[in-house]
């Protein structure tokens, strides 16, 4: 029969925690998984412009980047406020692009190579010169699949 | 007797795994690369004379846009909402208008059958030096949009799907009917406006 005990101090019994790191370890590997460090350090602050028809870059070891935006606040003194292209680490010139994807193309695998895709990532104020110039320096070098960097909005 | 191995504390395991989670927590950005995918024309050799290629006017949509991110569609201002609707009336011409690209007929094969498509229309991008960059993209947008709709029309008329739905095949197939023919002049300069 039950036995009602009233006067026994009653405790708290010790939560069991021995599954606990691998709950974390679970959290730890999604985590690893879809994490994407940052490519390089932003010389050039730039807002993404948006857009609403993107596709995904699917591998990331064919892409290269250029960057285009205004030098952030640590630079500017050096480099003043106007646009400026990032390639790599680095200032550029628009005459170092083809360069550049030279370089980058050479160091591929050779069936790659014709998959490299230049992802432009551009300020949303840019002015078009700056970009055709880009543009046209591509096309010189031959990486002509570009992708514009957008972040995608739902509509106007 | 059999030495009894001594139960190894595994109590910090945690600590380590959440200092490790919290790294990678930190680190992440979940966003993932995405653009607006466009392919160059190949550059012109420098031997080679810069030919005006002689494209028939009504086979072409002239869209421009000035320093002040204004929208020109055909000799007319437009806003960019207005775009692509334009842009499908001109690569459809579904009444057969002079005014919109020549109707070419071809047979596609099953289940399109004979087709009868714009064959030849050229949808040309023109910007200024001082466009910003977002009016551009917007206009590229538009234009990708609308020739996305009307693949998706076609899958749905054809396979009841959504064109994203569809083996690659079947998409090289639909892109035929509606190959994405977005130009992008040779940078000129128009002057202050």
């Amino acid at each position: 029969m039950a036995k009602i005990r009233r006067n026994e101090k009653r405790e708290m019994p010790a939560l069991n925690t021995s599954s606990l790191p691998d709950i974390i370890f679970m959290l730890l590997f999604f985590f690893m998984s879809v994490t994407s460090m940052k490519e390089v350090t932003y010389k050039v602050s730039f807002t993404n412009p948006t857009a609403t028809e993107l596709t995904k870059l699917e591998k990331k070891s064919l892409v290269r980047y250029i960057y285009v935006g205004t030098p952030t606040a640590e630079y500017r003194k050096q480099y003043g406020a106007e646009t400026r292209i990032q390639l790599d680490d680095a200032f550029a010139d628009k005459s170092e692009i083809g360069d550049f994807i030279i370089n980058e193309r050479s160091a591929m695998n050779e069936q790659d190579q014709g998959l490299m895709t230049v992802s432009i990532k551009a300020d949303k104020d840019t002015r078009m010169g700056v970009i055709t110039d880009i543009k046209q320096e591509l096309r010189r070098a031959y990486a002509l699949k570009i992708s514009y960097a957008a972040t995608q909005r739902t509509n106007y | 007797m059999a030495k009894k191995i001594p139960q190894i504390n595994a109590s910090s395991m945690a600590d380590i795994s959440f200092l490790l989670l919290i790294f990678f927590l930190v680190t992440t950005s979940m966003d993932v690369n995405q653009g607006l995918a466009r392919r160059l024309p190949a550059p012109i050799p420098p031997d080679q004379k810069v030919e005006d290629t002689d494209i028939n006017k009504r086979n072409l949509l002239v869209v421009k846009i000035n320093s002040a991110d204004q929208l020109m569609v055909q000799g007319q201002l437009k806003d960019i909402k207005e775009l692509k609707t334009e842009a499908k009336k001109f690569i459809l011409n579904e009444n057969d208008d002079s005014f919109y690209p020549k109707l070419f007929e071809e047979d596609f094969g099953a289940p399109f059958g004979v087709i009868r498509y714009t064959k030849e229309h050229v949808i040309s991008v023109q910007n200024d030096v001082d466009t910003h960059y977002q009016a551009y993209l917007n206009v590229q947008n538009e234009l990708v949009a609308a020739y996305n709709e009307l693949r998706d029309e076609c899958a749905r008329k054809y396979f009841h799907t959504s064109y994203n739905e569809l083996d690659e095949d079947t998409q090289k197939r639909i892109q035929k009917i509606y190959p994405q023919k977005i130009s992008e002049a040779e940078p000129k300069n128009y002057g202050g406006n």
